[in-house]
């Protein structure tokens, strides 16, 4: 009797078989809806909504909201899928990972957990400032982009690549442990 | 305000089956991303090199049977290098992507929950400056929505063609400047395996 064991339930699969998965992932979207995987945009698309709510006179004279009609859409409900998918993948496999400071960042850093939340806060901000300055970001630019062989992705993940392995390896040092 | 129902319901679906795949291919973890960046975990770039020529292959292929458009970011210089470079340090302080971090709050990390509020405020921040922000973007010149084929006048198969063979290339390069480790590994993995077995012997 050898039961299979329902694939879920593994912390971790191939990192060529999770490509796979996305690459045809990708070729769904385009067939569906024919738009590219990306997470950035919606944010954007937020955030405009939140600025209308909040402060109506800072969108009435800003020329954002001429070019671009931010909406509850496709990419919105594929940020609540990611977030949702997650959440279900790491119950079915036990890999909950309630962390408040990573080991490699306690290491370096120290424990101190006001110390990573700050970073954390404006590190985010800043990479996502950068995203929509480039139209795009790790999915956008880095998957989509890239697969369909754009010349703007292209120069935008080698810059991205290039800069986060100098920082980090200014941060980190080549000698860290990444699996403590 | 919305799109139609069934797009927001492709949307989860879709969005579902991606963080599936980003949390079992672990990358919604800090230290396989800052790993990555300090070079020693390469898990990445396997995910991204193989999605990447996969999803090439299949779009440029139902491109070609006429079922999809390509949507290209236009290359406006300044946008691109500088969105590039801050980018990255951002990544790299932050040790999440901004679907990974979407992931890893499903995953429960505090760290990236906090940094999803900052997201939410930076392109906050981008709005309201948008105009401005816009001006300099285009500053340097923008080249349009072009890919490297139609730079170089060349077919797209040969790019998707040159990737592939650099991946493989890449992977057999691999195994043999790390081959005391990869082979430590798969002994490693068949000793399991046998193991199990055994286990599994000795319940019936």
């Amino acid at each position: 009797m050898t039961s299979i064991k329902n694939p879920l339930q593994d912390k971790q699969w191939s990192p060529y078989l999770v490509g796979l998965g996305i690459g045809v992932l990708s070729w769904f979207a385009f067939a569906s809806v024919d738009h590219p995987l990306g997470i950035t945009t919606a944010f954007e698309h937020g955030a405009a909504l939140g600025v209308q709510a909040i402060a109506p006179g800072l969108a009435a004279n800003n020329e954002y909201f001429e070019t671009e009609t931010p909406k509850v859409s496709w990419e919105t409900m594929l940020v609540v899928g990611v977030f949702l998918g997650a959440f279900f993948s790491s119950l079915a496999s036990g890999d909950r990972e309630r962390i408040v400071v990573p080991v490699m960042w306690k290491e370096r850093f120290g424990p101190s957990v006001p110390l990573r939340f700050t970073a954390a806060f404006f590190g985010a901000g800043l990479m996502m400032f950068g995203a929509r300055l480039a139209q795009g970001c790790t999915s956008g630019h880095g998957i989509s982009g890239t697969l369909q062989l754009a010349a703007s992705s292209w120069l935008f993940a080698i810059l991205f690549f290039g800069t986060g392995v100098a920082t980090s390896l200014l941060l980190y040092g080549r000698r860290s442990k990444t699996h403590v | 305000m919305f799109d139609p129902i069934w797009k927001l319901a492709l949307g989860l679906f879709t969005g579902v089956v991606f963080g599936i795949l980003l949390q079992k291919g672990a990358v919604a973890k800090f230290r396989v991303i800052v790993g990555q960046f300090i070079l020693k975990d390469w898990t990445v770039v396997k995910i991204m090199g193989t999605a990447v020529i996969v999803g090439a292959v299949g779009v440029y292929g139902l491109l070609a049977l006429e079922v999809v458009s390509l949507h290209i970011r236009p290359l406006a210089w300044a946008g691109i290098v500088v969105g590039g470079v801050l980018f990255g340090v951002g990544m790299a302080v932050f040790g999440y992507c901004p679907g990974t971090s979407v992931a890893a709050c499903g995953e429960g990390r505090r760290d990236a929950m906090v940094g999803v509020a900052g997201m939410l405020v930076a392109a906050g921040v981008y709005v309201v400056l948008y105009p401005w922000l816009h001006t300099l973007s285009e500053s340097l010149g923008n080249a349009g929505e072009v890919t490297l084929p139609d730079l170089t006048g060349t077919s797209p198969w040969l790019w998707i063609g040159v990737l592939a063979i650099l991946a493989v290339l890449a992977q057999f390069l691999s195994r043999l400047f790390h081959p005391a480790r990869t082979r430590r590994d798969r002994q490693q993995t068949v000793r399991v395996r046998k193991l199990r077995l055994r286990k599994q012997f000795e319940k019936h």
